[in-house]
């Protein structure tokens, strides 16, 4: 590990001078091959330390742009059941915050961006500082962090500053603009935009409440806007990748390993997910830029027609 | 420090007022809520206020408590008791008498009262030992509310009673299985539903925990049961307690007898947890007497946990009681040193309720028996010149299987 750069001023977000993060680079180079990128979410320790990393680094090898590596918790209060069950198995199986950022700097010696999407008690804990200085030795690119709001988030934001991390709040479909106004104030690398009301787990449509909440941080931020929350596939990536600039997946990618037969059966599977959310991204961008004024370029005729069929969250 | 709410509702403690207008009693509470509920919240704390400035609200809440609660409860002098006690008097707040059995049906009619101010139509609730989630599906009745609540499967085995009742009432129990299956792990449920329904439905939290507003305004529903104490008292006996005894899961019985004596230095607040099987990290929910600061629930307060942030499992007798966090105003009262806490054990408790039961024939719940175990070590200390209140914050026919099973009455 090396010793963390400290930036001698704070980066201000938004300063057009500040250097562009790891995280925001990857959403540059995304939108400079006319994609959405795709960021893939797995939680640390499950099914083992070693089994997570193996998956992260074939998520970073089949197409995925951005990490998100959870940090396993005993109260997961806005996650459904696949990722509840994912987690308490990584706890059960002894994960520690070691394990955590272990994976977050394999993650990122296979050349992705990576984040570590966390509640924040456990960050809390460790103690906030002593947490940015770890992350950052061990070459991670920052934090998401569902339960911690801006006005609780002092401490935080002083460390990200002092470490160069990125922070990453949410923005909801019931998100106020006043609100929107101030959690993108403070959000650095890319704003999550949850596209619906609820918990994580694959949905058979994407929320038709998504795009509107898009544009509405678009009026705020110039930072790129990622929609998680119910994507499970290529052709809801592609809806997705029609008016956001990044597309989240968690659940998907977790059902694919708590499915698998076997543990390279279950890599195997992340893999295909993995291109297939690569290529649909891909593919509805492009089919926006193609024509700006199509409200949904890609929408996905199988999930639409087949409701019945969302994912067992 | 800027306030919030109805002026005489807030803890006076020499010059500070809690909480400030973000839900803060020193560092603790304020909000770490998904942003999804962010505005749900903002407008319950604008909705909550306003109803609290408003005279209609407040004649109907004080109709409600009045003809529907059966408020005043009553105080009654217990000198039998006493007697094991150190020989003073002891007089028990009797919130056992209110309807439903419990005092959580102070905080439930005022929450149900703005759930219809807010044109919410659906509320959930989280319940431990059943009697928060009885008083929610009764009040929902009352008012042609849906209801469900949330319990653990293991409270739903230990109070099968009260979830008869709450079906009986109309309302859908939900047997949470995930985690350890108490109390916390019915909490994390109730949030879940909550991110998704958040439009039509109101999250009726039945203790001083949980986001801002909840501490504050369960806190001045409850706060009743001290009002009304203290002018008991006085007018029956023509002087204030040495102490006030109160047990603590969350922590709202206890809030709500001890905010009106706050003022009263001269008057010793003393909460009981639950000490469980005993100190051991995993045997009790003693939350103030073993546990450290951290992130729960939608607040920063005390917790059980181990030394990576994650919650500890808990124990106790009392499901009422097993939770690892508690209200984040009990542990400013603490720190601010205005109250104190100490941790009664599953022994110490089984032996205060037989006290009671025995000496003035009154079968208190599990987790008020916490208090009567505080109140007979506590007489023992003040000797006999000393004047107890304690809050039998409900009633035992709950507990009664655990009880028999436990003593061997079967």
């Amino acid at each position: 590990m090396t010793t963390p750069a400290t930036p001698a001023t704070p980066a201000t977000p938004g300063t057009p001078a500040a250097p562009l993060s790891p995280v925001a680079q990857a959403f540059e180079k995304a939108a400079s091959e006319q994609r959405a990128a795709v960021v893939g979410y797995l939680p640390a320790g499950f099914p083992s330390v070693d089994g997570a990393i193996t998956a992260a680094v074939a998520m970073a090898e089949s197409g995925v742009d951005v990490l998100e590596i959870g940090l396993p918790y005993s109260d997961p209060l806005i996650d459904g059941p696949v990722i509840q069950e994912a987690v308490h198995a990584a706890l059960t199986n002894g994960t520690h915050v070691g394990d955590v950022l272990r994976t977050v700097e394999a993650a990122t010696a296979a050349g992705v961006p990576t984040l570590v999407m966390t509640y924040w008690n456990p960050i809390d804990h460790y103690g906030v500082a002593a947490f940015a200085r770890d992350l950052a030795a061990a070459g991670g690119a920052g934090l998401i962090t569902p339960d911690l709001p801006p006005e609780e988030a002092g401490p935080w934001i002083e460390a990200s500053d002092r470490y160069g991390l990125d922070r990453v709040f949410l923005v909801a479909p019931s998100s106020t603009r006043e609100r929107i106004q101030t959690v993108t104030a403070v959000c650095r690398g890319f704003v999550y935009a949850a596209s619906l009301m609820g918990i994580t787990g694959t949905r058979a449509t994407v929320s038709d409440q998504a795009a509107g909440l898009v544009s509405k941080v678009r009026d705020y931020t110039r930072l790129p806007v990622a929609v998680g929350l119910g994507v499970r596939d290529g052709a809801q990536a592609a809806q997705v990748a029609g008016f956001a600039d990044g597309v989240i997946v968690g659940t998907a990618f977790v059902q694919r390993l708590l499915n698998a037969p076997s543990p390279d059966e279950g890599i195997a599977a992340v893999r295909a997910l993995a291109a297939d959310l690569a290529a649909g991204a891909r593919a509805g961008s492009q089919a926006a830029h193609a024509s700006p004024a199509a409200p949904s370029p890609a929408a996905s005729p199988a999930a639409a027609a087949n409701p019945a069929a969302a994912a067992g969250s | 420090m800027t306030t919030t709410g109805h002026p005489g509702h807030q803890t006076q403690t020499g010059n500070q007022s809690v909480p400030d207008a973000t839900g803060h009693f020193g560092i603790y509470g304020g909000s770490f809520a998904p942003e999804a509920l962010t505005a749900a919240l903002d407008e319950l704390t604008e909705q909550y206020l306003a109803a609290q400035a408003d005279p209609e609200f407040q004649a109907e809440l004080a109709r409600l408590l009045r003809d529907y609660a059966g408020r005043p409860t009553l105080i009654t002098e217990v000198p039998r008791f006493a007697a094991e006690a150190g020989g003073g008097r002891v007089f028990l707040k009797r919130e056992d008498l209110a309807h439903t059995g419990s005092h959580k049906i102070n905080n439930v009619l005022g929450q149900a009262l703005l759930t219809r101010r807010m044109g919410k139509t659906r509320v959930i609730a989280e319940t431990g030992a059943g009697q928060h989630g009885v008083a929610t599906a009764t009040a929902c009745a009352l008012f042609g509310l849906d209801c469900v609540v949330y319990m653990g499967e293991e409270d739903t085995r230990r109070q099968a009673l009260n979830v008869s009742r709450m079906r009986m009432l109309g309302a859908e129990v939900v047997p949470v299985r995930s985690g350890s299956q108490t109390l916390k792990d019915a909490m994390n449920e109730a949030f879940r539903d909550w991110v998704a329904s958040v439009d039509n439905t109101h999250y009726c939290i039945g203790s001083v925990g949980g986001p801002h507003p909840f501490p504050m305004m369960v806190r001045d529903f409850q706060r009743i049961i001290g009002v009304e104490a203290r002018e008991q008292l006085l007018a029956q006996v023509g002087r204030l307690p040495d102490a006030v005894v109160a047990c603590v899961g969350g922590g709202s019985n206890a809030i709500g007898i001890f905010h009106a004596f706050v003022p009263d230095t001269g008057v010793q607040l003393i909460g009981c947890e639950a000490g469980g099987e005993g100190p051991e990290p995993g045997r009790n929910a003693a939350t103030l007497s073993s546990g450290s600061a951290g992130v729960l629930h939608g607040m920063r307060t005390f917790l059980l946990q181990d030394d990576e942030g994650q919650t500890l499992p808990t124990h106790s007798i009392s499901a009422g009681l097993d939770y690892p966090g508690v209200g984040p105003e009990h542990v400013w009262l603490r720190e601010t040193g205005r109250a104190s806490y100490r941790a009664i054990t599953d022994a110490q408790a089984l032996d205060g309720f037989s006290v009671l039961c025995r000496t003035e024939g009154i079968i208190p719940a599990l987790e008020s028996s916490h208090a009567l175990a505080g109140a007979l070590q506590l007489g023992r200390e003040l000797g006999p010149d000393g004047l107890l209140l304690v809050n039998l914050s409900g009633r035992g026919d709950k507990d009664v299987a655990t009880v028999s099973e436990r003593l061997g009455l079967l």
